[in-house]
């Protein structure tokens, strides 16, 4: 079985971001760029599969501009085979993205695709699902704990209520959240070798999918900076505050 | 037993010095159409990542690394168009002075004002092109010897080690990365480089190295103030009698600028805190203007090594050689030290060169580097500016820089003379006893802002469960003797808060409390504490701050 793992390219989580001066989207200038942190767990358990003997092959695949092909070649580093990226300039909505993925699964007759559970820019958490559907597979979304056996997946997924065990046929697409595992390090000679890997570059134009966002952004703002707190001395100074400012709770 | 790779050269630290070893290097082997393997190693989490200067860039030995750096598109985008220096007197006043008595290093024209981490990102992108393997995120934990004492390579830090010093899961050992020659190019006060001076006794003929705390920030400003080109100076106010330094204002590209403070680490009065110092300096009326009604976007903070041509210690030993900062080429007089690192990392990469070929082995000690700088501009340009620091210690701002003036501009550094300065910088603190307090006034969150603020503005982030790599050797000493007998000076010197006494219900005194999350890896703790007992060693790869165009 072939897995597929995707990889988006996204603003490090340890960087601080800012919104641009227009307020049209985040200042991405001088930001350091790395690896979604869930397609990273997506990928990591790609190759644990992989390593169990339940997958033949693990494809990397992303879906951007041309520097994502950084965020594939660490995909290859943790142990994915080969990686495919379909360049884009423009960032795509999920809807397209789950769109050229389908037919990536049917060039390359997937078993399983892997996704995080959302990208930590945009943080949609849709992509997975719209898959699922476009492909007319079961889907596991928020998944902590997988395992494959005799054509099926067992997993547990992370719920509102607690933890959902759930078991889907295969094919199938499955979204990781952040308790399926721990990622990694990378070793040198790994990374040495991930340069050498397969890694092909095809543009999204030629896919024939209409690209176009249905969403418009109106406008990016920072969230409201917290107001400090007071030390207040008593139970009945509070009470009295609360009369005064009730808005301060 | 840990793996082990074998390279021809492996270089310490993706900066300027190394990336520039690393880019002559497949340069020559290129023209020679000789295979070459390289390998540079750098802490940070990307290329960039740890690298903070000003940065004003003399660009002579990067044309001569890439005679096409246009067309290459190295990003120097802001050629300087005007230079300013202030005499600040005190808070609010402050003298320009008139061109005709600025000591010649100090103009700019022909240079340009850049980010060195995006200088470096760049040079990376040139070397990788060329077949270098550049390994961010991998420390250069130890270094390895042969058997007959010759450096053979270093080995990386472990990585996936709790901060009970047991293997996590996560745990991937360390790997040995052997080569025929080793390029220590950390910068300022490397922790190997300081561990090759003693090896090696490279600096017993030389004078005792001296450092500056650079603290830098960088902010967006409105557009109608902002003039790309213009490089303003200051000297003077805040730092008072016993300090010394100077402050910058660059206008960058993008209604960006730089606003920073360097403080020499000689300063006596322990008492002192940089970091506080830089705040006040932003309220005086010729930076205030500028950046009032601007943002601050990043924040960041790293020691120079500043003794120059008097303290440089010998380069070359066995096996290896140090370049750019981590020996110390650093033109203070010209406050510039990224060509002088470039072009002593291209010397050295022209001396391994030579000597790799018809040399299987390796190992050896490659003495014609001495040699090699000593006909170089390096040279030249550092002994003539020998006397810059030294008479600015010994006759403070304003007489030494009177006499910078005569020494740089009539005698064009030719003096017979040379200033000696001797005293190490962490021996020059005074008991707290024997010193007035500072009281830094409170920051108003527009101009001026706390230190955890800053940190935060740094990215800076380590892994949490790992043992702390700020050690201490004695861990009695922070109590008996740097608050009992200075006040906890570490708590004031080091700029990003790592370093603080917390009261101790069960003790009399406060007890040091080590925030090594917080670190930014400028290495002032290593150099400035009174008894050398805080000893910087790597933490886990990747760590440390995540700086932006820095």
């Amino acid at each position: 079985m072939k897995i597929l793992v995707m990889v988006k390219r996204v603003s490090d989580p340890n960087v601080i971001i800012r919104v641009n001066a227009d307020n049209s989207a985040v200042d991405l200038n001088n930001v350091k760029m790395a690896i979604n942190p869930f397609c990273e767990i997506a990928v990591e358990e790609a190759v644990r599969l992989k390593e169990a003997g339940v997958a033949s092959e693990v494809i990397a695949l992303s879906i951007g501009e041309s520097q994502s092909q950084e965020q594939l070649r660490t995909a290859l580093a943790i142990g994915a085979d080969r990686a495919i990226l379909i360049e884009s300039d423009a960032a795509l909505e999920p809807l397209a993205v789950a769109k050229l993925t389908a037919k990536v699964v049917a060039e390359e007759e997937i078993g399983l695709v892997l996704l995080g559970k959302q990208s930590i820019d945009t943080d949609n958490g849709q992509t997975g699902q719209m898959l699922a559907s476009i492909m007319g597979v079961a889907q596991g979304t928020y998944t902590s704990k997988l395992e494959v056996s005799d054509e099926k997946v067992n997993l547990t997924r992370e719920v509102d209520s607690g933890l959902q065990s759930i078991s889907l046929n295969l094919p199938a697409v499955i979204t990781c959240d952040l308790r399926l595992n721990e990622p990694r390090f990378a070793s040198l000679p790994n990374i040495m070798k991930a340069k050498r890997k397969p890694l092909e570059t095809k543009a999204a134009a030629d896919y024939g999918i209409d690209l176009a966002p249905r969403i418009k952004t109106l406008k990016v703002e920072e969230p409201d900076t917290r107001q400090a707190g007071v030390l207040l001395n008593s139970v009945s100074e509070l009470v009295e505050t609360l009369n005064i400012k009730p808005e301060a709770v | 037993m840990r793996e082990s790779m074998e390279f021809d050269v492996v270089i310490v630290g993706a900066g300027p010095a190394g990336l520039s070893t690393a880019c002559r290097l497949m340069q020559q082997a290129q023209q020679a159409e000789q295979d070459i393997s390289i390998c540079v190693v750098e802490k940070g989490s990307e290329v960039g990542a740890h690298i903070l200067s000003g940065a004003v860039l003399e660009p002579r030995a990067l044309i001569e690394l890439f005679p096409d750096w246009q067309e290459r598109g190295a990003p120097l985008n802001t050629p300087v168009t005007s230079d300013e220096i202030y005499l600040f007197q005190d808070a609010q006043r402050s003298k320009k002075l008139p061109n005709s008595l600025v000591p010649k290093t100090m103009h700019n024209e022909g240079n340009y004002i850049i980010s060195l981490g995006n200088l470096c990102r760049w040079l990376a992108e040139q070397a990788e092109a060329m077949g270098v393997e550049i390994f961010p995120g991998f420390t250069a934990a130890e270094i390895l010897y042969r058997e007959d004492g010759a450096v053979k390579g270093i080995a990386t830090g472990d990585m996936g080690i709790g901060a009970d010093g047991e293997q996590k899961d996560s745990y991937m050992a360390g790997m040995e990365l052997h080569a025929k020659y080793t390029v220590f190019s950390e910068g300022c006060r490397g922790h190997l480089g300081k561990q090759l001076m003693e090896t090696y006794e490279l600096n017993r003929d030389v004078d005792v190295q001296h450092y500056g705390l650079g603290i830098k920030e960088i902010w967006d400003i409105d557009p109608d103030k902002h003039q790309p080109g213009l490089v303003i100076h200051g000297a003077g106010w805040p730092l008072a009698k016993g300090s010394s330094g100077g402050s910058f204002l660059y206008h960058g590209d993008n209604h960006q600028v730089v606003v920073g403070l360097v403080v020499d680490l000689s300063y006596s009065n322990p008492y002192l805190s940089p970091f506080d110092e830089f705040q006040r300096l932003k309220h005086h009326p010729v930076l205030q203007q500028t950046l009032a009604g601007g943002k601050r976007v990043s924040y960041g903070a790293r020691a120079i090594t500043k003794g120059g041509f008097n303290a440089l210690p010998k380069m070359c030993f066995p096996g290896g050689l140090l370049v750019g900062c981590d020996a110390g080429t650093l033109n203070f007089a010209k406050i510039k030290g990224t060509h002088t690192a470039m072009k002593s990392g291209m010397l050295a990469a022209e001396t391994i060169f030579d000597a790799l070929s018809g040399d299987a082995e390796g190992g050896r000690e490659l003495s014609g580097f001495s040699e090699a700088l000593r006909n170089s501009w390096v040279y030249e340009e550092l002994r003539a500016t020998r006397n810059f620091g030294p008479a600015m210690h010994k006759f403070g701002t304003f007489w030494g820089g009177a006499f910078n003036y005569l020494d740089q501009n009539w005698f064009k550094g030719k003096l017979p003379f040379t200033l000696r300065d001797n005293k190490p910088d962490h021996a020059q603190l005074k008991a707290a006893s024997e010193c007035m307090p500072i009281e830094y006034p409170k920051p108003d969150g527009k101009i001026s802002f706390d230190k955890l603020s800053s940190v935060f503005l740094s990215s800076t982030n380590h892994e949490e469960d790992q043992p702390c790599h700020l050690t201490l050797l004695n861990e009695a000493t922070p109590v008996e003797v740097n608050w009992k007998r200075y006040q906890g000076p570490e708590a004031r010197f080091c700029p990003a808060g790592v370093y603080e006494f917390v009261e101790d219900p069960e003790q009399d005194l406060p007890q040091l409390q080590i925030n090594a999350q917080n670190c930014l890896h400028c290495k002032t703790c290593d150099i400035k504490d009174p008894t050398q007992n805080i000893r910087w060693v790597t933490p886990e790869g990747a760590g440390g701050p995540n700086y932006p165009n820095m």
